[in-house]
């Protein structure tokens, strides 16, 4: 069963081939608890796949039955196309995951960790054990603290650390659990580069995150969770544009504007200092300079107009709902 | 990682992009081998081996100080082999005397807190997914597991037989040994009777340690696993004293563990030393087969 590495031509966004995780109805039941209900996930070859989804709607739970931890209810999950979790031998030499955190043995050295888990593989060749564990802590920057114990790790020296263990063999897909966790600023970007460096060698990356610019900036294609349940996935661009984007007006006469504007169908008016945003009305595009014309006609001030794109927060927000707490 | 961008991208990895060579595919030592070096680079099993080590030194020194140098026969205590009354004449017998004072509970006790945590310890701690993902394979990675705590359990019995061996010389004179049966073989004979035993306690440590195993698949906390361990094995040494239980005891599993004294027989009696090896056994295949049958089908939640 097993082909070559990668793909012929790597480049990312290529959907061609069989995708590299696809559920049918996959579901997760603890108790009375239903962690993941039914989900239909499909993950194309050669993605940068953001999973999201607010606390607790299912996402580790998925990505554990993804990776052979946990047996699902029922469904199935299919994983560069075996089954899991029989196929966890002949799989997961070919994946690296980063799974709700790191962790680590204390008493070791960074270096030494590494050395244990790429032990743990049977794929993985003693012979160039060091070499491989010498440069997966090279390109998380952590060289220079290899020798030191991961008892005396900070938070973010110990995602890296994780980070390395999924990185110790080329791999045809890496499943990141939320990865930027704890980093700082020039850590997530680094973290970026490097999924988009590995995405740009044909790497298959699944990554979730509560991020959304960071999703934004990174992800080919998304899929949302909420409560267990898949409320929607896609390209990037379906996605926010699956959300209509807002009327922006910046004017010194806010109330007129308002009056005008709701006038004109303009829904979910929201005034903020001097900028006045709006909903457009659904139905056949509203012609954006015939309610330019209107405001200027009611003699309001227009400073700035225009209308903003709809971000992946906004569309993640529509969909989820805009409640703090977590869903029991 | 700032040098991960562009130029080093295809570089990471290792001169193998086919799956590896077919030599390094078998089930390997690596895992074993590792699993071996973390577990005895832990201060945890080194301050055991310790202590362990530290049981012959009290025992030489007490006997030294009760005899006051005096060659004279301590008298022959009840129930247990009276090799500590021998001990003066010879410091072989400080071997014997550290095994059968260290096998009911310390010994034991030991087995059990390596065993108890070697899977549920690393559950707790969540390396354990890691080495899932890795793919260790579960039946691979328990059968490192148990053979790591045989690998303990050898290593226990000698540093309590080399520390004995070591403070019995440095003691007491050394010299023939005189046998259970009243013969006398030379010192030579003396010392691989003494490694022969040494072989039976350690494989008499079998069940206690697949009862550990077994345990600690049930368990995501190390320190639950060991005191479950350790008091299962109060618990057992316990009822193996009450003369009402008879019936159940040729089933417990330390039952027939001072039997190695048979070793010191001329000749040898295998009776009682080989059902104490089938005991283990048993109480490895059962404990064995439950702990397979838990961790493969157990759900890695930490
Ligand atoms: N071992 C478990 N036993 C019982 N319930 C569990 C267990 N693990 C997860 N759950 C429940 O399943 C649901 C999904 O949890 P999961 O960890 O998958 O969420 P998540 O999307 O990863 O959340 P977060 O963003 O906070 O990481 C939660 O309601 C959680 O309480
Ligand atoms: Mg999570």
């Amino acid at each position: 069963m097993e082909e070559g590495r990668t793909g012929p031509k790597p480049w990312p966004g290529a959907a061609e081939g069989a995708p590299v995780v696809e559920t049918r109805g996959l579901t997760k039941r603890f108790g009375a608890q239903l962690a993941v209900d039914g989900l239909d996930l499909v993950v194309p070859r050669g993605s940068v796949f953001g999973f999201l989804g607010p606390n607790g709607s299912g996402k580790t739970t998925t990505i554990r039955m993804l990776m052979g931890l946990i047996e699902p209810t029922s469904g199935t999950a299919r994983v560069l196309g075996e089954e899991m979790p029989r196929g966890t031998r002949r799989v997961l030499p070919r994946v690296g995951a980063l799974i709700e955190g790191p962790a680590l043995y204390g008493f070791l050295s960074g270096r030494d960790n590494l050395m244990r888990f790429d032990a743990a593989d049977p794929t993985a060749d003693a012979r160039t054990r060091r070499a491989r564990v010498g440069h997966a802590l090279d390109r998380v920057g952590l060289t220079s603290a290899a020798g030191k114990k991961a008892r005396a790790y900070s938070l973010g020296m110990k995602q890296r650390l994780g980070l390395a263990a999924a990185l110790l063999q080329p791999r045809e897909l890496l499943v990141l659990d939320e990865p930027t966790n704890g980093l700082d600023p020039q850590g997530m970007r680094e973290i970026r580069t490097l999924v988009r460096s590995l995405a740009s060698e044909g790497t298959t990356v699944f990554l979730s995150s509560h991020l959304l610019d960071e999703i934004e900036q990174v992800c080919t294609h998304v899929a949302v969770m909420a409560r267990g349940r898949l409320l929607t996935q896609g390209t990037v661009g379906e996605l926010a544009s699956s959300t209509r984007g807002r009327l922006a007006v910046t004017t010194p006469d806010t109330a007129e504007a308002v009056r005008v504007l709701k006038e004109h169908g303009v829904n979910d008016l929201a005034v903020l200092d001097d900028r006045v945003t709006g909903e457009l009305p659904a139905g056949p595009a509203t012609e954006l300079a015939d309610l330019n014309a209107a405001l200027v006609r009611a003699d309001v001030r227009v400073r700035a107009f225009g209308t903003e794109r709809a971000s992946l927060e906004d569309a993640f927000v529509a969909l989820t709902g805009e409640g703090f707490d977590v869903a029991g | 990682m700032s040098r991960a961008e562009a130029a080093d991208a295809g570089a990471t990895a290792a001169p193998a992009p086919a799956p590896a060579p077919a030599a390094a595919r078998r089930w390997g030592l690596s895992l074993l081998l590792s699993e071996v070096t973390t577990t005895f680079r832990r201060w945890r099993t080194l301050a055991l081996l310790g202590v362990l080590a530290a049981v012959p030194i009290l025992i030489g020194i007490a006997v030294k100080i009760e005899t006051g140098g005096d060659g004279g026969d301590g008298g022959h205590g009840g129930g247990g082999p009276a090799f500590i009354s021998q001990v003066t004449n010879n410091g072989l017998f400080l071997v014997f005397t550290s095994l059968a004072a260290t096998l009911p509970f310390f010994l034991p006790m030991a087995i059990g807190v390596i065993a108890g945590d070697s899977v549920a310890g690393e559950a707790g701690s969540g390396t354990l997914r890691y080495l899932l993902v890795a793919p260790a394979g579960r039946t691979r990675l328990l059968l490192a597991k148990y053979a790591t705590t045989m690998a303990f359990c050898f290593a226990a019995t000698l540093v309590v037989a080399v520390s004995a061996l070591a403070v019995g010389a440095l003691l007491f004179p050394l010299g023939e040994v005189t046998l259970i049966s009243g013969t006398t073989i030379g010192f030579g004979e003396g010392l691989l009777r003494a490694l022969a035993i040494a072989a039976v306690v350690a494989l008499s440590l079998v069940g206690v340690a697949a009862l550990g195993l077994f345990v600690s698949t049930l368990t995501t906390s190390g320190v639950a696993a060991m005191a479950t361990t350790v008091g299962l094995l109060i618990t057992v040494q316990i009822l193996d004293q009450f003369p009402q239980l008879s019936a159940i005891q040729p089933y417990l599993f330390p039952h027939y563990w001072l039997s190695f004294a048979d070793l010191l027989r001329d000749p040898v009696y295998w009776d009682q030393v080989l059902r104490n090896l089938g005991l283990q056994a048993l109480y490895a295949a059962v404990f064995g087969s439950a702990a397979w049958a838990r961790f493969t089908t157990k759900d890695i939640t930490v």
